[in-house]
């Protein structure tokens, strides 16, 4: 069994580091600090640490007009309300602009469990990737949550960076592990198939890769840890040489990563593909465990619909 | 700058958003005209902004919250010399600078963009609170509409400004009663706006938004102000120095024919340029 992290405790350790780091680094947080995990940041540097209370629309606005000081803000909360409540501050504050705001939101995606379906976003990377301007990023885990942080400070511009409650199994760490935003990762190659996959999924991915690989068929996996921009050579790459793709996400189908690499295929290089994820409707109450089992976000059910698409 | 010559600004700001209204053949004159006072005393005697360097660090900032009045805004601006008068006559135009709503990655002198109400009275805040944690003297300024106050993201921004005791913040309600569908009162109302924000923790000062004596004085008391943040409700009339737009919520969004420039024009003194 290998080590549990959620990203939001990633995301929580590297703020702490980056506060020492760069003095412009401020932090915002709606009420929700200690579950955000910006709390740590809050006390070690609280006169750079600004809680918004329970209002997220002012969140962002805070954060866009602080970027414009010469901070680099960190804006957090869960990903519902920080992209859904504030949509269109994001686009028209930040987006718009282009000012230098990172919306760091956690509890995204069904693993937020327990809380039910109002807070379990399913469309935020599908509201945040039509922004012009927006970058967006799903860590795979803790170590990749931590290099996304520390690399989001530095480069100019509005990030998603969207961030899971759930403890997920630690991949990345190890000494190769490189993080370029916009570059994928390929974590196993082969020439069979294709599994894209993001956040989460990546570990499923990886884990119906060794399954696959028990049946004789080689699974390429990709990590797309950066949705926007996105990585076409080797989506495009991948679907050349595999001929088969399978993507892997704990958001709707609709307008996420799913939609992102099939955007991509039919223009450049079609071939068959399935998405994987919550398949347009809303979640519920339960543990997360259960849940990604209920709908359908398991290794299982990436093995499942790789034998049947192998075998048309 | 006296009084007399800010009146004078007054008279170039007003021909000049009703000559580019008229060009652009769309627009809010209405909401513009009745700020016209309030940017002129701001730009042309309160602000420490520098033409030539519009984004130097130490400079007082302002945000036209009301962004549909980018017109007053840009009036200022070109008066000012952050650009050329004659970008104005390209308002609104493919490919121009000047944008329907204020744009600040391109506008000269355009500090925040806005247009989505309630926003940049926000977005304000944030700036306030940026130039404060940074110790520095320079000041934030931002221009709601009463309409404005409807939306709620103006009460939490209201009620962020007072709780980090943000003085270096002064901002204007430009209370001319009247929004797209009518007076405020009937559409959605808004009174009473000077203990609505005495109640969030606001210094609260009343002013004639015509009267330079007026806003300048509401403006120095402000900075007197410590630990809180300061609103000015200014009483305005919608479409101020023009005599047919005056007090009309139809003139809030819609731009002057031929005739109706040249009425307003023969009323604001006279035409000086074509």
């Amino acid at each position: 069994m290998s080590k549990m992290m959620a990203t939001r405790d990633g995301y929580g350790k590297a703020l702490v580091e980056l506060g020492e780091e760069n003095e412009n680094v401020v932090v915002l947080d709606a009420d929700l600090s200690k579950s955000t995990k910006t709390a740590g940041f809050g006390e070690v540097y609280s006169e750079r640490f600004f809680n918004a209370g329970v209002a997220e629309q002012n969140l962002i606005g805070l954060a866009a007009g602080l970027s414009t000081t010469g901070k680099i803000p960190f804006a957090s909360s869960f990903a519902m309300f920080a992209t859904g409540r504030a949509f269109e501050i994001i686009r028209n504050s930040i987006g718009y602009p282009r000012l230098n705001v990172k919306i760091c939101a956690t509890h995204a995606g069904i693993t937020v469990g327990e809380d039910g379906a109002s807070h379990q976003a399913l469309e935020d990377i599908a509201c945040m990737r039509t922004i012009p301007n927006m970058t967006v990023i799903v860590p795979s885990d803790g170590v990749e949550a931590m290099k996304a942080v520390k690399r989001i400070a530095e480069f100019e511009g509005p990030v998603y960076l969207r961030l899971g409650r759930s403890g997920v199994p630690v991949i990345n760490d190890h000494e190769n592990y490189k993080f370029e935003i916009g570059k994928g990762i390929t974590l196993k190659e082969g020439g069979d198939i294709t599994i894209i996959a993001t956040g989460l999924m990546v570990h499923e991915a990886l884990k119906a890769a060794e399954r696959l690989e028990e049946k004789g068929v080689e699974a390429r996996v990709l990590n797309l840890h950066t949705i926007k921009p996105i990585d076409r050579e080797l989506i495009i790459k991948a679907a050349e040489e595999t001929g088969t793709v399978i993507t892997a996400e704990e958001h709707n189908i609709i307008g996420g990563l799913g939609s992102a690499v099939a955007e991509v295929l039919s223009e450049n290089m079609p071939v068959p593909l399935k998405r994987i994820g919550v398949e347009d409707t809303f979640g519920e109450s339960g543990k997360p465990a259960e849940l990604l089992e209920k709908y359908g976000l398991t290794h299982a059910k990436i093995f499942k619909t790789a034998i049947e698409m192998l075998a048309r | 700058m006296n009084h007399e010559m800010l009146e004078q600004k007054a008279v170039i700001m007003r021909k000049d958003i009703v000559e580019m209204l008229y060009k652009s053949g769309s627009g809010h004159p209405g909401g513009s005209l009745s700020a016209v006072e309030i940017l002129s005393a701001l730009y042309f005697k309160v602000m420490n902004v520098d033409e030539k360097n519009p984004r130097w660090q130490e400079r007082d900032r302002f945000v036209l919250s009301k962004g549909h009045a980018a017109p007053v805004l840009y009036a200022a601006l070109a008066e000012k010399g952050f650009f050329p008068k004659s970008e104005l006559w390209n308002l609104r135009k493919i490919g121009s600078l000047l944008q329907g709503h204020p744009e600040m990655k391109n506008i000269p002198g355009v500090d925040m963009s806005t247009g989505s109400l309630g926003q940049g009275f926000s977005t304000a805040v944030g700036m306030a609170l940026g130039l404060k944690t940074d110790n520095s003297n320079s000041r934030v300024f931002a221009l709601l509409g009463d309409g404005e106050l409807q939306e709620g993201i103006v009460w939490e921004a209201a009620m962020a400004a007072s709780h980090y005791k943000l003085e270096n913040l002064t901002a204007f309600v430009d209370y001319n009663g009247l929004q797209i569908d009518g007076p405020n009162e009937e559409v959605m109302g808004v009174h009473p706006v000077t203990d609505k924000f005495k109640a969030f923790g606001w210094n609260v000062l009343t002013a004639d938004g015509h009267d330079f004596g007026e806003i300048l004085e509401a403006i120095e008391i402000a900075k007197t102000y410590k630990g809180k943040p300061t609103m000015i409700v200014a009483r305005t009339v919608k479409g101020k120095g023009v005599s047919f737009m005056e007090d009309q919520a139809g003139w809030h969004g819609k731009a002057p024919n031929k005739e109706e420039r040249d009425q307003a024009m023969n009323e604001l003194g006279g035409l000086d340029h074509e």
